[in-house]
């Protein structure tokens, strides 16, 4: 009788520490991390929260893959968007001459670019897919300035944790993580298979997020902001997509 | 544990099946090879309208959207069933339910054996005292088949439809011939499940559907003028006579 107490004792103490030294750990690596997605509330938190911090951690600096130039769609499919707002009309017109893109929040100096000072900086282009959450997808040519080159011009404070993106086109805005916005991948994106981007992909200015699915990669971007929380912007989740009902992490 | 987990299963099963309907709603059609879209042949379509009006299906009606809520529960409902099963494969390795009642037992490796319960299947004939309380050899094949064969092709071809999970692993869609394979091919699997569940219920149906459930969430089963008592490992372990 003693011994099976003692023994219950040990493996209990054991189990107890173990699950203790566990949850710090684990609470070390989603401090260090930031393995919380911002709509880690409501009854699909906790899938959405082991998702996004499982990916986190295996992705980190994963590349999309890249495909051959022989594998370029020869119909890509460019989805529907709203009939263009006046403004874009306007700028359409123009031939996007006045196209800004403002860059503010956490930065040492808020910028705005025109798209010939955005192609003054280093270019560089992918292969990858564009992938629907519908299920549907195409590999293109992307051409564009990656995005931590336009971060470091306007130089990121160190506590900054987020990009939020908007579109010309309001009611459509984004955001991704640090790790995600520095990603060698994620372009301000002008081209696309050697030409310009056209409208119906998303130009003049498209920014592509090839590791997640391609509502996070968001049409005629005029205005992107560094945070250190999105508590402030919308209804507090991160990004529209998640006030429609989507996810706002979508690597799945 | 076994049967706590069959139960877990169950209920995130007819998550995951419910909400993939929803999500293939939205575009209805399949495709081979790594990319595909509408501008694109299909491999094959299902004949019922979308939730898109950019999916030419013919119907000219477009569903309600329910993707939202319907990726949500896929996904969280994917963890479940995911961890819940690897609990259950520790635990049939751990308490011997995987050698004692799904390894078909060493007198009935053969076709013979296999031959021999589907005629039995077929005769309707009783089951006999062995089957009671355990599996017979063809169960035991359906069963392995599908907890170490199925759960685990659609789990890979699901996750080789995240853009994330293929960046950090490459080689998990490419093997399967490129994305749109890997869509289709989830979908496929996803049916030959459906296929098991028709049958395992036609299965307990015949059986006496409310005696198997009742033995499935009890542990108890009731056998004419005994009772046998089924241990939370799936053993019998006191027949006692009542």
């Amino acid at each position: 009788m003693s011994n099976i107490s003692r023994r219950k004792l040990i493996t209990g103490g054991l189990a107890a520490t173990a699950g203790v030294s566990g949850l710090a750990v684990a609470a070390g690596l989603v401090k260090r991390y930031g393995l919380v997605p911002p709509d880690c509330r409501g009854v699909y938190g906790p899938g959405e929260t082991l998702t996004y911090a499982a990916q986190r951690l295996l992705t980190r600096h994963s590349l999309a893959r890249e495909f051959p130039r022989s594998m370029i769609s020869k119909t890509p499919f460019a989805n529907e968007v709203a009939p263009p707002n006046d403004a874009f009309k306007r700028h359409q017109a123009n031939g996007f001459l006045d196209w800004k893109l403002t860059v503010d929040g956490m930065v040492v100096h808020p910028t705005s670019f025109s798209l010939a000072d955005l192609k003054s900086m280093p270019m560089r282009s992918q292969i990858t897919e564009v992938v629907c959450e519908e299920g549907w997808s195409y590999v293109a040519e992307w051409i564009g300035t990656p995005l931590f080159e336009v971060l470091n011009t306007v130089s990121v404070l160190p506590q900054a944790r987020y990009i939020v993106y908007f579109s010309i086109e309001r009611p459509w805005w984004e955001s991704i993580d640090i790790a995600d916005a520095l990603h060698p991948q994620t372009f301000l994106t002008m081209g696309m298979n050697d030409g310009d981007l056209p409208v119906s992909f998303g130009g003049p200015l498209r920014l592509r997020v090839p590791r997640q699915l391609g509502y996070k990669s968001v049409k005629y971007i005029t205005h992107l902001t560094v945070t250190d929380n999105l508590k402030s912007f919308g209804k507090g989740l991160g990004s529209a997509s998640p006030e429609a009902g989507y996810a706002w992490y979508a690597g799945i | 544990m076994v049967r706590v987990t069959h139960w877990i299963t169950v209920i995130s099963f007819f998550a995951l099946l419910i909400t993939g309907a929803e999500i293939v709603v939205s575009h209805p059609r399949f495709y081979w090879g790594e990319t595909g879209n509408v501008n694109m042949h299909p491999l094959f379509t299902i004949p019922i309208p979308s939730s898109r009006d950019t999916v030419p299906t013919g119907y000219g009606y477009v569903m309600p959207d329910q993707n939202g809520w319907s990726r949500y529960l896929h996904f969280q409902a994917a963890w479940v069933l995911v961890l819940t099963g690897v609990v259950y494969v520790l635990a049939i390795l751990w308490n011997g339910h995987l050698r004692k009642n799904l390894l078909p037992a060493k007198g009935e490796r053969s076709w013979r054996a296999v031959w021999g319960v589907i005629g039995r299947y077929l005769r309707r004939a009783p089951a006999d005292e062995a089957e009671a309380r355990s599996y017979n050899v063809v169960q035991r094949i359906a069963y392995l088949s599908v907890i170490f064969v199925l759960f685990p092709l659609v789990i890979w071809t699901g996750l080789a439809l995240s853009p994330a999970f293929d960046s950090a692993v490459p080689a998990a869609v490419n093997v399967l011939g490129g994305r749109q394979s890997a869509r289709t091919l989830h979908f496929f699997v996803s049916g030959l499940l459906v296929l098991f569940l028709v049958v395992h219920i036609a299965m307990i149906a015949l059986a006496g559907f409310w005696s198997r459930v009742r033995a499935m969430i009890t542990g108890r089963i009731a056998v004419p003028r005994e009772r046998v008592v089924i241990s939370r490992e799936g053993a019998v372990v006191s027949e006692e006579h009542v």
